[in-house]
């Protein structure tokens, strides 16, 4: 078995018993990369120096019997939305295309701190907008199981390395279903914490009410144990739990007694594709091998989600990108073209002699010019979305009223956790689409998070994992748990992987 | 044809609080720093950060609110107000929109002159927010240049609303005063216009008293560019009249035209309409997800209520009570601050005399602050001294004029009473003594003794003048009972 499909926690064990070096498994993970990412495209860079200057550093430390942090030795890929002290942090985006950003986020601080190796950048959709990654201002990438599919977004790039063991370890985003989505049609194990469990401070905002870090791993454990190191409280982020973090690592091993799952009835209507379905019920018949009752329940708000997150969100976005403006960092439109652009304008108003239409200041132009030419399409169609959604007039109608829903869906999964310890379902209606297949169709996008955003409306835990294939292709299940009971769904994720071998499996890259 | 009407102001007064660090990151709020050198990447609105409230600021607002009498609210949230400007970074300030953390409070006016009845100006809301940036533009070169300086973003603000309470200038300017003194009391802000940490607009219409015995209400214009109390006063009386000749020019009412903004031209002495945003109409509000809701518990409102200290109101009727002063003494001293009514008080307990010490405070030690611009802890004559000083006064040992002269003399000198009594040569004259001079006089003025014979007693004040002549140390009161009572004893004789 080559070093790059053990896996973290039996690669870390390599590594703590001195069998393998840091630096051999970081060069192994970057010779994966070098033969396989130039079709793939997860990452948007690679810090081969940086990396394996801290590989040398790490196997110094522990040859010199020195302490070594949790993940020692480790390679980690992060997602290019969380900033990075000095380094680019472009979020996919025309936008921060050249952004540097002069502060670590709290989740590289500790990363860093617990001595993973930051191995690279993963692309994105644009300012984590998008699930099929295909919104990113720089490349495309593609589903390691099919390079004509998408690997899901808006972490595309983040699943996609791991399900290609171009890294063991993959931190990622969820605003909406952005780490489960991908990791579900890439065939690999990621988590959306409970809001406020992983700080966000660093983490460039898309919707702050609903985004998340999160960790992208092959299994339970490999997720456990990076959610491990990166879970905790911040004091630079007021919506951060103070709570203690548990063992995660070690409690994923535990086996759950007496659990009850949830099939929600709401989820098995029109539009999930026969074979999801099937490998969902096939894996609710597992867990009752394993010992688990299995029940319906019901979600009546449910179907009201993806509605309602289409408001919140944007609206979030809409208030989160107004700094975008060219003024302080970031892209700037051509200020001299931008001047010829209004004098010709102005010459052209005097010649026909109607003062009723004012060209713009020369500020207003600024920001117009800068922020068309920095955003990507679906971008500017949220930010609308979230500002008409904010406007006087439609904020009751829609805002509020997209608040309502939001505390409906809550209350629904509350009355579900009354009966049920956790529930499972689909994480998307049908595997990895083609790239460009809905690309046109923005309303079909947006459907593709109808099973995926009521966890962060709600603000609870998600995890998806591989639960079959169709046509070879990856299917996913998804355990949603109440708030902090990520300790739960990682075990009953792990009884599940310890029984089947779906999260084994590996695509055949040329 | 006579028209009458009343002038209806409401005043919103923007203060920067007294904090260390800014309202959402650790950043300095010290005035006057090279731009830009007080800044990070939270208050600089860069990608990612996230704002953290200070809760020493929340304390300060809390502090004021409960001065100005206000509901606390129990729950209190942060919403983001949006709109696009340079000096405002992230595109949003973060503020308070529809459940600000006080409201329905009051503040008491008065004028000690008696130029309007005392009144209670209602304060609608008390909310916390943060400063923007400073914009400067810079348009000597032929083109425009603008600079941005962000070492005031995210100063903490406190916006206070007032009804529509206020029915002139002078109440407007009383309103200020009044607020003005109240939040340097409780040490929440040091007001200093100039430097922007007090900025007021005010709300203006008429209401017009129409022959027929209808009021009607003509549009509301804001007004803003005031700098100082005395700009806020001369524009709203502009306004007053400016606004009435519009009246009668169009009978615009209330409602008949979107609210104006105009901006106060301290040079011309004229409010001149402003350039209206276009998007000032729809600020987007909506709550800041970044921000946790504050809770505020009644213990920590009666807490806040306990450490408040003497308000000027409380402070002025004790004064008044305590050392038998009149309003307007206790207001004219209350209205310098704590220091000087500390010095007062000392002084009158000394002396005894509260009336004597509210006197000499007042037109000595006053004029003394002001001539040197000092504050009264740079006063060189201790309230000890000053008390010392004003017993001899009312024991007779030195008379008023005199005793001015000792308080000039320990000003530069630093020396005691009795040292500067003794080098000024005032020396107490015995009876004896005043008695020979008194009978001198008589002898000396027949003129002036037929004079006061004839009923004339101003002559005797002639007597006085000649006394002091002779002497500088007579006590003037007993030379005049001295000569009265010796022409009386002639008459009788």
């Amino acid at each position: 078995m080559s070093l790059v499909e053990l896996g973290a926690t039996a690669l870390l064990a390599e590594l703590e018993a001195g069998r393998v070096s840091s630096v051999e498994a970081v060069r192994a993970y970057l010779e994966r990369i070098d033969r396989y990412d130039g079709e793939i495209g997860a990452f948007l860079r690679v810090d081969r120096d940086g990396a394996l200057a801290k590989a040398e550093e790490v196997d110094r430390r522990r040859r010199a019997g020195q302490a070594v942090g949790r993940l020692g030795g480790l390679p980690v890929a992060v997602k290019d939305i969380l900033c990075a002290r000095g380094e680019l942090t472009t979020c996919g985006s025309r936008m921060l295309a050249n952004f540097r950003p002069p502060y670590d986020a709290t989740v590289v601080s500790r990363l860093q701190a617990a001595d993973a190796v930051l191995i690279g950048r993963t692309n994105l959709d644009e300012f984590a907008m998008g699930g099929s990654t295909e919104n990113s201002a720089f490349q495309k990438t593609r589903n390691p199981w099919d390079l004509e599919r998408i690997p899901g977004g808006s972490s595309g790039g983040a699943a996609a390395c791991v399900a290609a063991d171009m890294a063991p370890l993959s931190i990622g985003t969820d605003t909406g279903g952005s780490i489960r989505q991908p990791a579900a049609l890439c065939g690999i194990t990621g988590l959306k914490p409970t809001y406020g469990r992983v700080s966000r401070f660093g983490l460039v905002a898309f919707a702050s009410s609903l985004d998340q870090v999160g960790p992208l791993a092959r299994d339970a454990q490999d997720t456990a144990l990076l959610l491990e190191v990166i879970a905790g409280h911040d004091p630079r982020d007021s919506t951060s739990v103070d709570r203690p973090v548990p063992p995660y690592h070690q409690l994923v091993r535990q086996p759950l007694k007496g659990l009850s799952i949830g099939l929600v009835r709401e989820h098995y209507a029109a539009g999930l594709e026969p074979e999801v379905e099937a490998a969902v019920r096939e894996a609710a018949r597992v867990f009752q091998s394993l010992g688990a009752t299995v029940k319906e329940v019901s979600m009546p708000h449910s179907k009201y989600g993806v509605a309602a997150y289409y408001i919140i969100a944007p609206s979030e976005a809409s208030s989160n990108l107004a700094r975008y403006d060219g003024v302080h960092y970031g892209y700037r439109t051509d200020e001299q073209a931008m001047l010829a652009e209004l004098a010709a304008e102005q010459a052209l108003y005097q010649s026909a002699g109607t003062s009723a239409a004012e060209p713009d200041s020369p500020l207003v132009r600024l920001y117009r010019r800068t922020r068309s030419e920095g955003f990507g399409p679906e971008v500017k169609r949220r930010i609308m979305l979230g500002t008409y959604a904010l406007s006087a007039g439609y904020y009751d109608a829609y805002y509020l009223k997209a608040l309502k829903v939001r505390r409906l869906i809550r209350q629904d999964f509350d009355q579900a956790f009354a009966q049920v310890d956790m529930v499972a379902g689909p994480v998307t209606t049908a595997p990895a689409f083609k790239l460009g297949e809905k690309v046109n169709d923005p309303l079909a996008m947006y459907l593709v998070d109808l099973y995926t955003v009521s966890a962060n409306l709600s603000g609870i835990a998600g995890l998806a994992f591989p639960c079959g294939f169709s046509r070879g292709l990856p299917i996913g299940l998804q355990l949603q748990g109440p708030p902090f009971a990520e300790e739960r769904l990682l075990a009953a994720c792990y009884m599940y992987q310890q029984v089947t071998d779906w999260h084994l499996r590996r695509p055949s890259l040329s | 044809m006579t028209t009458r009407y009343e002038l209806i102001i409401g005043l919103e007064v923007h203060v920067q609080l007294l904090t260390r660090t800014k309202l959402f990151c650790g950043c300095s709020t010290r005035f006057g720093a090279p731009p830009n050198t007080q800044t990070c990447p939270v208050c600089v609105g860069m990608p990612g950060v996230l704002p953290v409230m200070n809760r020493r600021a929340f304390e300060l607002a809390l502090k004021t609110a409960v001065a100005l009498r206000c509901q606390i609210a129990p729950f209190t949230k942060w919403d983001r107000k949006q709109y696009y400007y340079p000096d405002l970074p992230k595109g949003y300030q973060i503020s308070q929109y529809d459940l600000p953390f006080s409201s329905d409070g009051c503040l008491e006016i008065s004028d000690p002159k008696g130029r309007f009845e005392r009144k209670r100006v209602g304060i609608i809301r008390v909310h916390l927010e943060e400063d923007a940036g400073k914009s400067m533009h810079d348009e000597a070169h032929g083109r425009a240049d603008s600079r941005i300086d962000l070492n005031r973003a995210g100063v903490p603000l406190l916006e206070i609303v007032s009804q529509p309470d206020m029915r002139s200038p002078l109440e407007a300017k009383a309103y200020l005063t009044e607020l003005k003194l109240l939040l340097s009391y409780l040490g929440v802000s040091d007001c200093n216009m100039q430097e922007g940490s007090l900025r007021v607009d005010a709300n203006v219409n008429l209401h017009v008293y129409t022959p027929d015995g209808h009021l009607v209400p003509t549009p509301i214009v804001e007004i803003k560019n005031m700098n100082s109390f005395r700009a806020v006063e001369r524009a709203l009386a502009y306004e007053a009249e400016r606004q009435f000749k519009v009246w009668q020019e169009t009978g615009q009412r209330l409602g008949d035209v979107p609210k104006q903004t105009r901006g106060w031209d301290d040079v011309a002495n004229i409010t001149r309409p402003q350039r209206h945003k276009e998007e000032s109409s729809d600020y987007r509000y909506f709550p800041d997800p970044d921000l946790v809701p504050v809770i505020v518990s009644e213990a920590e409102v009666e807490a806040v209520r306990q450490s408040l200290g003497e308000l000027p109101a409380e402070m002025r009727n004790r004064l008044e009570v305590a050392y038998n002063i009149s309003p307007y003494d206790s207001d004219v001293l209350v209205n310098q601050g704590q220091a000087l009514v500390a010095y007062f008080e000392q002084v009158a307990q000394q002396c005894g005399d509260g009336k004597l010490a509210s006197n000499w405070i007042q037109q000595d030690v006053l004029r003394t602050l002001k001539e040197r611009t000092i504050g009264i802890d740079e006063y060189p004559v201790s309230a000890q001294r000053l008390a010392e000083l004003l017993r001899a006064v009312r024991a007779g040992r030195v008379d008023t004029m005199r005793g001015r002269e000792v308080l000039a003399r320990m000003l530069d000198t630093g020396r005691t009473v009795d040292e500067t009594m003794a080098e000024l040569g005032i020396a107490q004259l015995d009876e004896a003594q005043l008695m020979a001079l008194c009978k001198e006089l008589v002898a000396e003025n027949p003129k002036l003794v037929a004079d006061v014979r004839a009923g004339k007693l101003q002559a005797a004040g002639a007597f006085v003048g000649q006394a002091k002549r002779k002497n500088p140390n007579v006590n003037p009161a007993r030379v005049r009972e001295l000569v009265l009572e010796l022409i009386q004893g002639q008459s009788e004789g």
